[in-house]
């Protein structure tokens, strides 16, 4: 069905996930405030943030079933919109599942942080459906305030009110930088519609009017802040390691795969022309998050901050999906986060199992000897940093990740071989610290005077279930997954492509890498 | 007022003016040290913007402005300042009742002298009341100043007008979390 969003009741309907899940939130702000604060009244507001999360994946579901679809408007109604949903709430709930046994032992009774933690997954839910730049900036806000009260919500502990207020000045820093490039970007092409500005790029030939480039350039710098790539990527570790391990999981995840689907969005619907002017910075920004990512988690001793680094590598590797500007490489990417966000979720579980509730129990000695007193934790922990890796068969669908990546990465336009060298090496590189982890884990002794790792509560032994099987199941049948990533992508519009070579050959694609060139 | 030559250079001076006194004191409120010195340069900061909005005819945004911002947010501003005692006296750098002080506050009484002259002497309407042709160019005639921001806030951007208010009730929750005393990592 197709819905008019002009008429304020279909815009109303085509908003219906994001509406469900808003009004869940405030109606859970209620129940938060109902009782005297408890760990058990904790736990019924946690059940109940999972049910209005389960009530928002539903309606995402029926939405795909109806096939919906609109007119152009200020949201998209697409299947990458819905994608990247569920992607969304499935991380929402792996962190509620976790935050409700985590926060307890952290001595944290705040209800509320589940209902910040949905009102920031509606907050992606806007930015995932985004067609108008000001209402994208709305979505990024409302994900950002959520998370920076998440991230310092153990204000107590002086790492995660540190975090918090890093994380809260870099992040409106560079809000300010997004904003900027919005406002230059309006003042060039007039509007702020993402498809009414390809349009016009197109018709009043502005690919290279001064304030345009300026504005994207401003929109690249505040995008590469909130996912972390290389240059603007300093924030990240210190945030992630003094933030609560469940809110870190749930940044490293569902935040970063939020930004980078509007970010896709926005370079494909709105500058498939200016793209090309940009080919070589994203590129360059690219290459330079895999190599400083993986290469300085190395040498770090503690296991939140290896992984903070690991992500930011995972960076690198999604920004060379969005390098390929074509419809497989969307596909890819969301293959891809599927796997990092399952991969993700199950290793900071895991984390937060062998820390203890003040975020103690880090650091990479605490997992010597894991294999003798909890096996079953460090097998898991193996397939997600195998899957992190993208090893074969015991890393799962995070092999078949990377592959699909590496495939798009060399189909596209212009093929990226230089880049799909540096994704291979860097990951050879990434090795490195994954499996010194599970050497660590396997083959050292357990210091005997060690506190005995806790054990895990039922739902956060769900969640590492839950994402190790199916982790390992897309490993052996990764087509299903495929045929629906393929299904949610989008690519460049037909019409931006043929007028492209048409009267303007000087803006084909380059025919090499632009190292290649050099 | 009637259109003439000098109404776009009119219009530049202040746009000019108004632009460069808020830079300025953009600058001057992230270089001073005293908070309270800093929020009066943030203060001068909005109304310059303030000055802008009229620019651009819109009056209504212009009076918010100074309103919302300059008024009632700065005022609580410096009630935390001063509730944290961070404005000390000595802090507040020099007198300006010596020196550059007087000769700036000389300078400014005569231009106001100079003004109330050039007052006296301008021909001023016994009648305050605009001639026809210029009150139908104005967006009166619909719904006045206010139904002109009004009506498309509540239509086309009715949208992004929901989702700022869902973005401040999270803001809201966010500081009742971080602030309250009970609850948190202290509840039992």
């Amino acid at each position: 069905m197709t819905f008019d969003l002009m008429i304020p009741g279909q815009l109303i309907g085509a908003l219906l996930p994001d509406v469900v899940l808003m009004g869940g939130a405030m109606l859970l702000m209620l129940l938060a405030a109902w009782r005297r604060e408890s760990d058990a009244w904790q736990r019924v507001v946690a059940v109940g943030a999972l049910a209005v999360l389960a009530a928002a994946a539903a309606a995402v579901l029926w939405m795909m079933r109806l096939d919906a679809d609109a007119s152009i408007g200020v949201i998209a109604v697409d299947r990458f919109r819905w994608a990247t949903d569920l992607l969304c709430i499935v991380g929402a709930g792996f962190a509620i599942a976790l935050m409700s046994e985590q926060n307890p032992r952290a001595r944290l009774v705040a209800g509320e942080a589940h209902v910040l933690v949905l009102l920031a997954t509606a907050g992606m839910m806007i930015m995932a459906a985004a067609r108008d730049l000001m209402i994208l900036f709305l979505g990024i806000e409302l994900m950002s305030i959520a998370v920076y009260v998440l991230v310092a919500m153990d204000r107590r502990r002086e790492r995660s009110a540190e975090a918090g207020l890093k994380y809260f000045l870099l992040g409106a820093f560079s809000t300010a930088f997004l904003l900027y490039g919005v406002a230059l970007i309006y003042g060039a092409t007039g509007t702020t519609n993402l498809t009414e500005i390809g349009a016009r790029i197109i018709l009043y030939k502005l690919a290279d009017h001064p304030m345009l480039l300026f504005g994207v350039a401003f929109l690249l710098i505040g995008f590469g802040f909130k996912v972390a790539a290389a240059p603007f990527h300093m924030w990240s570790p210190d945030v992630y390691e003094g933030a609560p391990t469940p809110v870190t999981a749930f940044m490293a995840a569902a935040v970063k795969a939020a930004a980078f689907a509007a970010f896709l969005r926005i370079w494909i619907e709105a500058f498939p022309m200016v793209v090309l002017r940009w080919f070589g910075p994203i590129w360059w920004i690219a290459a330079l998050t895999m190599v400083v990512g993986n290469i300085v988690a190395l040498s770090q001793k503690n296991v939140k901050r290896m992984l903070a680094y690991s992500s930011i590598a995972h960076s690198g590797y999604l920004l060379v999906a969005i390098a390929s500007t074509t419809s497989m490489g969307s596909s890819a990417f969301l293959f891809y986060l599927l796997a990092y966000t399952l991969a993700t979720f199950g290793a900071f579980a895991v984390v937060s199992v062998v820390s203890d509730g003040a975020e103690r129990g880090t650091q990479l000695s605490d997992y010597e000897g894991l294999w003798q007193s909890r096996p079953w934790l460090a097998v898991g922990m193996t397939v997600f940093l195998l899957a992190l890796l993208g090893f074969p068969v015991f890393g799962g669908m995070g092999f078949f990740a990377k592959w699909y990546l590496l495939q798009a990465a060399i189909a596209s336009p212009a093929p990226l071989v230089t880049l799909s060298v540096i994704l291979v090496l860097t990951s050879v590189v990434s090795a490195g610290y994954y499996l010194h982890l599970v050497r660590v884990m396997f083959m050292k002794e357990r210091d005997g005077a060690a506190a005995a790792v806790p054990a895990s509560g039922p739902l956060t032994r769900l969640v590492l279930i839950t994402t190790a099987v199916l982790i390992l199941v897309m490993g052996v049948a990764p087509e299903r997954v495929a045929t629906w990533s393929r299904l949610s992508a989008i690519g460049p519009a037909p019409s931006a492509i043929s007028s492209l070579g048409a009267d303007t050959p000087e803006l084909m694609p380059p025919a090499v890498d632009p190292a290649a060139r050099r | 007022m009637q259109p003439n030559a000098f109404e776009p250079l009119f219009y530049q001076f202040h746009f000019y003016l108004f632009s460069l006194i808020a830079i300025a004191s953009a600058v001057l409120f992230v270089t001073r040290k005293s908070p309270v010195a800093a929020a009066m340069w943030l203060v001068n900061v909005m109304f310059c913007l303030a000055a802008l909005y009229v620019l651009l005819d819109a009056q209504f945004v212009a009076a918010m402005q100074v309103l919302v911002y300059a008024g009632a947010i700065m005022v609580v501003f410096l009630f935390v300042v001063m509730l944290l005692n961070l404005g000390h006296p000595s802090e507040l750098g020099a007198d300006i009742r010596q020196g550059w002080g007087r000769l700036l506050a000389g300078f400014l009484a005569l231009v106001m002298v100079a003004e109330l002259f050039v007052l006296w002497r301008a021909p001023i309407r016994w009648q305050l009341t605009l001639p026809a042709a210029e009150t139908a160019s104005q967006p009166n005639a619909t719904g006045g100043v206010i139904g002109a921001i009004a009506g498309p806030m509540f239509k086309e951007y009715l949208l992004a007008f929901e989702l700022t208010s869902v973005l401040l009730l999270a803001a809201i929750i966010g500081a009742v979390v971080l602030g309250r005393k009970s609850g948190g990592a202290d509840a039992r």
